[in-house]
């Protein structure tokens, strides 16, 4: 080859590859067309590393054609920020479902469609579709994922150094405070104020199940049999006002992250809990801890735990892709899903009929109590925070100010009444 | 006569420079408010369908219970944001800005970078390091005053009703005060020596000089600062949000304008929001804003004399 030739040649050579190359990334384009792509509203940010490192290479493992995205805003921002999303028609595919109302509103709005007829939903049962039906019962409109347990979770090296054993009464739990108090190394019960919701969702739904008999207070309140001013729901009042000795320095400025960071850096013996509190405790704490369920106001009774379904899957309505959605979601309803769900994520725990092992031995002990105590919901979810002022955010502040002492348990109770009566038929007789 | 078509043309060119800022303001801010004002008075339904509702929801934002007493609540929480605000930011700001120029600082430079480097935080940076300072197991603040025998004075002022209002403005200062330290620092420089050299030479001591010939000769650059500071304090959200949330607790003690409209537009947690509601408590903010823009503008702009030098 002459030097020219060799110029030709190598011009030549650059041609073919370049047409090589377009080639080849039309037909990687092309493939990419072919492969339908999923993608997940979430505001579990904190469980991206499981969906993209587990769920869903166990799902391409079947269907490796449906490739999915999981894209996740902070909790507090999900549902202005998916509201958007949806009145813009930038929402992604599968929309994680918050319970009851806030879903609802979504079907009615026509943003999901009804998984009525999508495979699986027959393995779950009518409790744990009733957060995502219509107030009838008789669609569905989000695949049930996992619900959550509220309890107690307790550091056992502190139960150990002051020889003390798990409280089964409030009576017992009083003793128990008073015992960690007077050593006076620990702060008897880790929470705050600051945020509120802790208030009312670790303090009060958490043990209030026990007073209000679960499902039986529940709906006598739906139906406006009971009253928040009735002796069961004041009484949960004073027992949270009776915490706030036992709480650490400064509690009306704790948040959650505090919260945690106290209980996990073994400074705090109990932690009134969320299940979901159990992987962020696994990574974090270097002691060993346990869990003991919400203790009963008097031995004689039955327990009541809060077993809230909480989390589920739905369809964007103006999906382009509702088949390879169904086909999720009905993979999401498999005792597959929900094995590797609830061992990645111990303290979620799935809700359909499939018997799923429990590895974690504290989720394992929370999941047991279903077993021992019936369960229930927490009060505020259906129907009940439909109006103005919203029942949920109220109990957030009174809870609040019950344990700060700005509010009295008989006053919090009117003020929470009051407010179900400006709007809600049953509770203005 | 011939002059007459030449000047009868329409100016073209006044037209083209203006159409820019015209165009992109009416597109994005006009619009807008417009659009807001006009969705105040619609009322939607469980399907997402809006009806036309006239005063209703007005009627409803001030006459509602459930409704009005967070209104009234934010106004007048609101209301002591501003009065902190201009009384210590703005004081403050002017008496560092006077410090500023004196004549033979050493360093004013540092100090003026220094002082303005917190306004250009983010506010969430600005708010988590506060709960961080202020917080009641790990911050510096508790141990800090334990230091110096004053702990028992410490307390956990962002959760309580009566201080954590007071505690958030005064965050908010801290990050601001460079603002108007800066524009009356620039007013102050630009008064010409002679003046104040008359006025010594006259017989005024320093503080006759600061209150009979810089202050009236500033008052156009304060004016300009107090009306910033109130627009921007009715328009704040960000720092009452990044550190109490939308809930504004203790009991809604820290509940402003902005937080309001957020909880009402967007909802919040078990609550869902509702965009004409939403609308109609930004109408009334945009309300609240005109009316004290008015009344600064026909109160104080108008009687301001401006000096030229």
């Amino acid at each position: 080859m002459n030097r020219v030739e060799s110029k030709v040649f190598l011009s030549r050579a650059g041609r073919l590859l370049a047409a090589v190359s377009i080639a080849a990334s039309a037909l990687a384009f092309a493939q990419v067309a072919t492969a339908q792509t999923l993608t997940i509203e979430s505001w579990r940010n904190d469980d991206a590393d499981v969906w993209n490192n587990q769920i869903i290479p166990a799902f391409n493992k079947k269907y490796p054609n449906i490739k999915v995205q999981f894209k996740a805003d902070p909790p507090t921002e999900y549902n202005a920020a998916l509201n958007a999303r949806l009145a813009g028609g930038t929402a992604g595919d599968l929309i994680t479902c918050r319970p009851f109302d806030a879903s609802l509103d979504l079907f009615k709005k026509g943003h999901l469609v009804a998984v009525n007829d999508v495979k699986g939903i027959e393995n779950f049962s009518d409790v744990a579709r009733s957060a995502w039906s219509t107030d009838d019962g008789k669609t569905t409109f989000c695949m049930p994922m996992a619900s959550v347990i509220h309890g107690f979770i307790y550091n056992k090296a502190v139960f150990d150094e002051l020889k003390l054993t798990p409280p089964k009464t409030m009576a017992e739990f009083h003793a128990v405070l008073d015992k960690i108090k007077a050593d006076g190394k620990y702060t008897p019960i880790a929470m705050g104020t600051a945020d509120q919701w802790e208030a009312a969702t670790m303090g009060f739904q958490n043990i209030g199940v026990n007073y209000w008999k679960g499902e039986e207070g529940r709906k006598a309140l739906i139906e406006g049999k009971q009253k928040f001013t009735d002796p069961a729901y004041v009484e949960v009042f004073k027992e949270l006002a009776s915490w706030a000795p036992y709480m650490g320095d400064g509690y009306k400025s704790q948040k959650y992250p505090d919260t945690q960071n106290l209980f996990t850096l073994g400074r705090a013996a109990i932690y009134p809990a969320g299940s979901w509190d159990i992987p962020i405790f696994r990574k974090q704490a270097d002691f060993e801890f346990d869990a003991f369920a919400p203790p009963v106001p008097d031995a004689s009774g039955k327990c009541y735990i809060s077993d809230h379904t909480d989390i589920a899957l739905g369809i964007n309505a103006k999906s382009k892709n509702i088949e390879a959605a169904k086909t999720f979601l009905s993979w999401i309803a498999s005792s597959e899903f929900a094995d590797i769900y609830a061992n990645a994520l111990p303290g979620f725990f799935p809700l359909s009929k499939e018997k799923v092992t429990v590895k974690d031995p504290v989720a394992a002990k929370f999941v047991g109590w279903r077993g021992t105590c019936e369960s229930s919901i927490r009060n505020s979810y259906q129907i009940l925070s439909r109006g103005t002022p919203n029942l949920e955010n109220e109990l957030w502040n009174v809870s609040a100010q019950v344990i700060n002492g700005t509010m009295k348990p008989e006053e919090a109770a009117k003020k929470v009444e009051d407010g179900l009566a400006s709007w809600y038929e049953p509770h203005k007789k | 006569m011939e002059s007459a078509p030449a000047r009868l043309r329409f100016p073209l060119h006044i037209a083209v420079f203006l159409a820019p800022a015209l165009i992109v303001y009416s597109l994005f801010s006009i619009y807008p408010i417009v659009d807001t004002i006009r969705l105040s008075f619609y009322v939607g339904d469980q399907e997402g369908a809006r009806h036309f509702a006239g005063l209703a929801n007005f009627r409803t934002l001030l006459t509602d219970p459930a409704w009005s007493a967070q209104f009234w609540n934010a106004l007048r929480n609101n209301l002591i944001f501003f009065a902190i605000h201009m009384v210590v930011q703005n004081g403050i700001g002017l008496g560092l800005a006077m410090l500023l120029s004196l004549p033979h600082l050493a360093g004013g430079s540092i100090y003026r970078t220094l002082i303005f480097l917190p306004t250009m935080l983010s506010v969430v940076i600005v708010g988590f390091i506060w709960q961080l300072i202020l917080n009641p197991l790990w911050g510096i603040a508790p141990s800090l005053l334990k230091a110096v025998g004053l702990g028992s004075y410490f307390g956990p002022w962002l959760g309580q009703e009566a201080t954590a209002l007071i505690a958030i403005s005064l965050i908010s200062v801290w990050q601001f005060v460079g603002i108007p330290m800066m524009l009356i620092y620039a007013a102050l420089i630009n008064i010409p020596d002679d003046l104040l050299d008359a006025a010594t030479v006259d017989g005024a001591g320093p503080f006759s000089v600061f209150w009979f010939v810089r202050l009236p000769l500033i008052l156009p650059t304060l004016g300009v600062v107090s009306i910033l500071t109130f627009v921007a304090n009715f328009n704040a959200f960000d720092l009452i949000y990044a550190v109490k949330g939308a809930l504004a607790g203790p009991n809604f003690s820290t509940d402003i304008l902005g937080t309001f409209f957020y909880r009402t537009f967007f909802g919040y947690q078990l609550q869902v929001g509702s965009p004409t509601m939403g609308a109609t408590v930004a109408t009334a903010m945009l309300v609240v804003i005109l009316i004290g823009v008015l009344i600064y503008l026909f109160g104080v702009q108008r009687r301001l004399q401006r000096h030229a030098f």
